[in-house]
């Protein structure tokens, strides 16, 4: 799977972003983490190949969540879904 | 090939014979617009960029922009899904863009998943025998035309059919009738299946 990592000076949680490369929502929330200096990982679901795709089908239901993005995940347990301001404030408020 | 400034227009144009405007931001703008740029270029046609799409038609026609779920979406939540046609006073700042729940049906989202995935497709029901029983037919010389009297959902990947108005006659060409009309804004339960018979030649 094409995972890219994003640097950044604020590594204190592992944070995982399901996007699509059209979605203008997704690029908000990678500028955001960007903008805040937080580290993240994330992969363009819509440029998945059928074995990929598979994967992150189970990972997100795993979270049970639909495939609606962006999902932003937290440390593995917290998840947003949609490009929540407020709630990406709170999760990165430490 | 299509280009951003001809993505753009036709958005500007959809946008000004509803009454709503594109998206304020500016930059915000020129993403959306980018998208379905790219998804016109690698589909064919411009699948709402916050979707994904499957790239067969059928399956993507409800998600195509402007999408089935714009217009209610911008009646309630201000804006469409992905946010690219806003309310006026969305527009003029007086209220912020709210996110918007996905609207697009569960059954709809799962059989975009399956054909992504390419997993086994369920095989849909045997269609029913045609009935013997000639429905009220408006008979016109070698060609019978009869209106259904109901709007039974058909199964998904089920044949392409006629569906009408009954509002305002708007009729259009596909599996199930659209989720609202894009003409009087009618529910999907104000449209009734055309159903044509070809007589044959004797």
């Amino acid at each position: 799977m094409k995972i890219e990592k994003v640097a950044g000076t604020n590594n204190k949680h592992k944070v995982f972003v399901y996007a699509l490369s059209t979605c203008a929502w997704c690029k908000k929330t990678k500028k955001y983490l960007q903008d805040k200096g937080i580290e993240f990982e994330f992969v363009d679901v819509d440029l998945c190949d059928k074995e990929d795709l598979e994967q992150v089908k189970k990972d997100i239901s795993k979270q049970g969540l639909g495939m609606s993005f962006p999902i932003i995940i937290v440390d593995d347990k917290n998840h947003i879904v949609g490009f929540r301001e407020d709630k990406l404030d709170e999760a990165f408020m430490d | 090939m299509t280009t951003l400034d001809y993505v753009r227009q036709r958005a500007e144009s959809d946008a000004r014979s509803r009454g709503y405007r594109l998206n304020s931001d500016a930059s915000f703008l020129n993403d959306l617009l980018e998208g379905l740029k790219k998804n016109e270029e690698r589909y064919g046609y411009p699948s709402c960029p916050c979707r994904i799409a499957t790239g067969k038609l059928d399956l993507d026609r409800d998600i195509i922009c402007p999408c089935d779920y714009r217009d209610p979406d911008v009646a309630e939540f201000g804006a469409c899904y992905c946010a690219l046609y806003i309310r006026g006073d969305i527009a003029a700042g007086t209220l912020r863009v709210q996110p918007v729940a996905e609207r697009r049906p569960l059954e709809k989202q799962s059989a975009a998943l399956v054909e992504l995935l390419g997993t086994e497709v369920q095989p849909a029901a045997a269609p029913e025998p045609p009935s013997m029983e000639a429905p009220k037919a408006v008979s016109a010389g070698k060609e019978m035309v009869a209106l259904a009297s109901d709007t039974k959902r058909p199964e998904m990947g089920g044949k392409l059919k006629l569906w009408y108005c009954k509002q305002c006659g708007y009729t259009v060409f596909r599996e199930e009738p659209p989720y609202i009309c894009p003409i009087c804004k009618a529910k999907k339960e104000l449209f009734a299946e055309i159903s044509i018979e070809i007589a044959e030649k004797i």
